[in-house]
């Protein structure tokens, strides 16, 4: 069973360019594993370190007023390309907890919802106060869909029904779809 | 009044979506390879379950398998020990659940979404999934295909089904003919430019038209595959005599008295005239020019003979430019180039193959530039082979490879240097794509082969007027 997810609150790290792809949160050579643990320490791996393998100190998760921050706001069309679900789980296993953007690719949103990490996409205003305020302290709550800031202003989301509801209460979504079982059958035996 | 779309999506809901719970969707084909697989079948083992439908599950062995030919023939070791754990893992992983492996020796091995349309394996009105955001490819023959995350995968494995929300349809129309020189790359590059990389987002999208009718089986598929790059997880093109004839006599399609009831059923499947999509927009294909990204998304597009666009205040376009080491204003013709990579599931097919070497017979890739030439299938290598395109690449200069995804993004070895140009038939220019630090600029074969030539980013017209004309499929 996955826990249950009401709430999160958090200071805000920035990445405020819009189009982060896949293969900039985790590059493909870093695929090369059968596991899905311990990717966190590939995340972002080519902005984060430099040929030499030291953090680069430009890059704004390795701000010291960055750590332990578990709400990562980006700009627009967070996680397109590549379908990889390394994106998410590196993500996660860093500690990131929601990702906020005015647009979130398909798949990657997809693969975010199944592993406990809330793909939040809000309005232009909303997105641009939270890019021009990193470090901003910020509170996502999913059973309510909504974002509120520092200032007080709050921000609905949409958000699917059935994977927030399976969020907010810890239910598993694969053990609903086995409960299915005798449909699919039916279904398949005039199509067989 | 329905679209295509609509059509596929009713026939394969199991449960249809409510307010509170997505459609049960059926799967017909699930193709599956070494990357995206091994923590599904770590999932079913944790839930002590099996694979529901075996039969119609298909693995291969595309993206970390080397492509020199003593590597896959020659008995030499993998170099990269993760890459071959990878593949030995996806081999354990078929045995025990029974699933059938195109595995590294195989003659019909190949890049996944290459070898499903050549196998017969991808046919119109089916779903289709497969961990790989290039399965839109497949939607070239009227299936609804699109990439999945590992979870899905699992869930594929066990229900042959998935939890799917019904996503919105959006018509792209393509009026006139394509000029000489211009191909589906450069029409795709052009689509995506004009859509932009979120475009499609949350859409399946239909191409249509008079350009769209006029492109062969593998150009289609050329088209497919990049609707991911434009954001939307599947693209389709409604069934014709093309795709027929394409798909008679393939192994795995439908054959005698099955093939007739599957193409009265395939008949069925294209969008009613005056069907209804969420969005529509309608380019002109006589206006499409050769195309090449100049940036680091592949909306990041403009013509060959352009100059690169100029954008005041925009962080993301500053640092792709810096990245790329290009001027803002400045033309992209006589860019110098280091690497030229012929291949990937967008181009790897037998036409695009014969394009380039078209364009490259009597000549010699220019000093300095490494040519690399990857067949997206071991039959595209051996119907090359046939054909003497491998001589025609080996005398310019250019290595010729065994099938896989190779340089398009460097999983295996085949990469570009930190810094260095590449110009590159694949799909993604991605910062790193294709190594770190490496510069990617996607373009056709045709240019592709021009520019090997010059050693400069080349207009293909230049070559395509001049040198003889043979007719390309």
């Amino acid at each position: 069973m996955m826990e249950p997810i009401r709430q999160i609150r958090s200071r805000t790290a920035v990445l405020p360019y819009t189009n982060i792809d896949t293969d900039q949160i985790i590059p493909a050579r870093f695929l090369r594993t059968t596991t899905n643990t311990g990717l966190g320490r590939h995340l972002f791996a080519d902005w984060r370190y430099g040929p030499d393998g030291a953090p680069r100190r430009d890059f704004a998760l390795n701000d010291p007023a960055a750590a332990g921050c578990t709400i990562l706001v980006t700009g627009r069309n967070f996680g397109c390309g590549s379908s990889r679900e390394h994106a998410a789980w590196a993500l996660y296993d860093y500690g990131f907890r929601a990702v906020i953007s005015t647009e979130i690719a398909d798949i990657f949103r997809n693969n975010s919802l199944k592993n406990g990490l809330l793909p939040i996409v809000v309005d232009e205003d909303t997105a641009a106060w939270l890019l021009a305020h990193p470090g901003a302290s910020v509170t996502v709550d999913l059973e309510n869909t909504r974002v509120t800031l520092p200032t007080g202003a709050a921000a609905s989301f949409p958000i699917e029904g059935f994977a927030r509801y399976c969020l907010v209460n810890g239910v598993d979504e694969f053990g609903f779809l086995l409960s299915q079982q005798d449909k699919i059958n039916a279904y398949e035996r005039p199509h067989s | 009044m329905k679209t295509m779309f609509q059509r596929i999506w009713e026939q394969h809901e199991v449960v249809p979506e409510t307010a509170d719970t997505p459609a049960v969707l059926y799967i017909d084909r699930h193709l599956i390879h070494e990357v995206t697989s091994p923590q599904a079948f770590t999932a079913l083992r944790h839930r002590g379950l099996s694979l529901h439908r075996p039969d119609l599950t298909f693995a291969t062995i595309d993206h970390t398998n080397p492509t020199r030919t003593e590597q896959i023939f020659g008995g030499a070791p993998i170099v990269i020990e993760s890459a071959a754990q990878q593949i030995a893992q996806l081999e354990r992983n078929c045995a025990e659940f029974g699933v059938e492996l195109l595995g590294l020796t195989n003659p019909l091995r190949g890049i996944v979404h290459v070898i499903g349309p050549e196998l017969g394996l991808t046919l119109p009105g089916t779903t289709m999934v497969c961990g790989d955001s290039h399965t839109s490819t497949h939607g070239a023959v009227g299936a609804l295909a699109f990439g999945i995350g590992t979870t899905e995968v699992a869930h594929v494995f066990a229900t042959q089904c998935l939890l799917q929300r019904r996503p919105k349809t959006f018509a792209i129309t393509v009026n006139g003919a394509l000029a000489p020189g211009v191909s589906a790359k450069d029409l795709i590059l052009a689509i995506v430019g004009r859509v932009g990389v979120a475009g499609g987002t949350g859409h399946v999208l239909e191409y249509r038209g008079e350009a769209i009718r006029a492109l062969s089986m593998e150009e289609r598929m050329t088209v497919c595959n990049m609707s991911i790059e434009a954001g939307a997880r599947a693209g389709m093109i409604a069934p014709d005599e093309t795709t027929y004839a394409y798909l008679a006599g393939r192994p795995r399609a439908p054959k005698d008295a099955a093939w007739e009831r599957a193409l009265a059923h395939w008949r069925s499947l294209p969008s009613d005239p005056d069907a209804r999509f969420d969005r529509e927009v309608t380019l002109d294909g006589a206006a499409v020019e050769p195309m090449i990204t100049y940036g680091t998304n592949p909306g990041m597009s403009m013509p060959i003979s352009g100059s690169i666009p100029q954008r005041s205040r925009d962080p993301a376009f500053d640092k792709a430019l810096a990245y790329m080491g290009l001027t803002a204003g400045a033309p992209i013709r006589d860019q110098r180039i280091n690497v030229v990579f012929i291949g990937s599931c967008t181009n790897g097919r037998l036409s695009d193959l014969r394009s380039a070497a078209r364009v490259l017979e009597g000549h010699k890739i220019a000093r300095g530039v490494r040519a690399l030439v990857v067949p997206g299938s071991q039959q595209v290598k051996h119907a090359a082979e046939a054909e003497g395109l491998d001589r025609i690449f080996i005398d310019a200069g250019a290595e010729w490879r065994e099938s896989g995804c190779s340089m398009c993004l460097g999983m295996n070895g085949d990469t570009v240097g930190a810094g260095e140009y590449s110009l590159s038939t694949a799909n993604r220019n991605f910062e790193g794509r294709q190594g770190p630090g490496a510069r990617t600029l996607l373009v056709s074969p045709l240019t592709a082969a021009a520019s090997a030539v010059r050693g400069r980013v080349t207009d293909p017209r230049e070559f395509v007027n001049d040198s003889s004309p043979t007719a390309s499929t």
